[in-house]
């Protein structure tokens, strides 16, 4: 009966996120609203985290799985793109490295001038 | 084919399935970090539909069932947040100053390169919000009047590109503070990217998560400005 509650908590917060994606005009999806609601309830007490732990460990295990089905789906939009295809290819290959190293390098000069931080070389 | 798969539940569930646990296995065999099991798994299904001439729809008939559980998954990211409030008190400053450049720069390269590659302009704001999460990024490419297919199609392939070349990229410009590395897998490739944050540790899962979130809304706001006052 433990996982029935637990999936009934993480299920009745995606829940609350999707009512709030409907009422609320903002480009905001039911899955960030639901993950802001449940952080909130986690630090107010007002959900423990004994309530969801196996099943939300089991959900962010799992995880990378769940998106075979959409990375499959880029198939259908291939005629969107196909046109362009190689300047579409260069722009997120290019995009997605630099930023990727842009901001892993500003973040972690401001942690080491802040004296913080595990790595000291 | 189409027609023997038409009425089955369990085949894209399985193939799903079964790809990743393949590319789980190669990936333990060779060790090699652009072995990513996601991406064999896509790759594997995508042959699978080709040679069997299956449609997508066919498959998706049983892959939506995971794909269903991507919503709730995407909630539980709030639990290492959560774990890992202390470490997010202490950083709140490389937090907002990695977001924000990692969101500028996003914005300026993906302008540039449309600019020197000389695309249309509608393919350029359609590739604007590429490293946010694909609900958010639907969202800033309808108001953008981009084409949402390709903004798909850009965010799933980014998060394939962080997710796989991370460890790659964190090595070459050395960045080893767990607080960077999941900034960096957040702002770069939003929830696929995270899903190789929290491979890597729960602090760089933590800061990953927060980092979807944090990107989504701030290129929401900064994407529209910067669109209309480039093509205005």
């Amino acid at each position: 009966m433990k996982y029935v509650f637990q999936v009934m908590i993480i299920g009745g917060i995606t829940f609350a996120g999707e009512l709030l994606h409907a009422w609320l005009p903002l480009p905001v999806p039911a899955s960030v609203y639901g993950m802001i609601l449940l952080f909130l309830c986690l630090c107010l007490k007002i959900i423990k985290e004994d309530q969801i732990r196996e099943t939300a460990d089991f959900l962010l295990l799992i995880m990378p799985v769940l998106f075979v089905g959409p990375g499959v789906g880029i198939i259908d939009n291939y005629m969107a793109v196909s046109d362009a295809i190689l300047p579409f290819i260069i722009t997120v290959f290019a995009t997605t490295i630099i930023v990727m190293a842009v901001t892993g390098l500003v973040s972690q000069a401001i942690i080491r001038r802040m004296g913080g931080g595990k790595n000291h070389e | 084919m189409n027609e023997l798969l038409g009425d089955s539940v369990f085949f894209g569930l399985f193939l799903s399935l079964f790809t990743y646990w393949i590319g789980v296995k190669i990936k333990a065999r060779f060790q090699w970090t652009l072995l990513n099991p996601l991406l064999i798994a896509i790759v594997l299904c995508i042959v699978c539909l080709a040679v069997g001439d299956i449609s997508y729809e066919t498959f998706n008939q049983g892959a939506q069932y995971l794909s269903y559980l991507l919503t709730p998954a995407t909630v539980c990211l709030a639990l290492p947040m959560y774990r890992q409030m202390k470490v997010l008190k202490e950083n709140w400053l490389p937090v907002l100053a990695g977001v924000l450049s990692g969101c500028v720069v996003t914005l300026g390269l993906v302008l540039a390169c449309g600019w020197l590659l000389k695309m249309e302009q509608t393919l350029t704001v359609s590739l604007l919000p590429k490293s946010i999460t694909t609900a958010i990024a639907i969202g800033v490419t309808e108001e953008l009047n981009g084409i949402s297919a390709i903004t798909v199609a850009a965010v799933i392939i980014t998060g394939i590109i962080g997710a796989v070349t991370a460890g790659t990229v964190f090595k070459l410009f050395r960045i080893n503070e767990p607080v960077a590395q999941g900034l960096a897998c957040g702002t770069a490739a939003h929830a696929i990217g995270t899903t190789k944050a929290l491979e890597m540790g729960e602090i760089q899962g933590a800061m990953s998560s927060l980092a979807i979130v944090a990107s989504g809304l701030v290129t929401v706001f900064v994407a529209p400005v910067v669109a209309s006052w480039i093509f205005g």
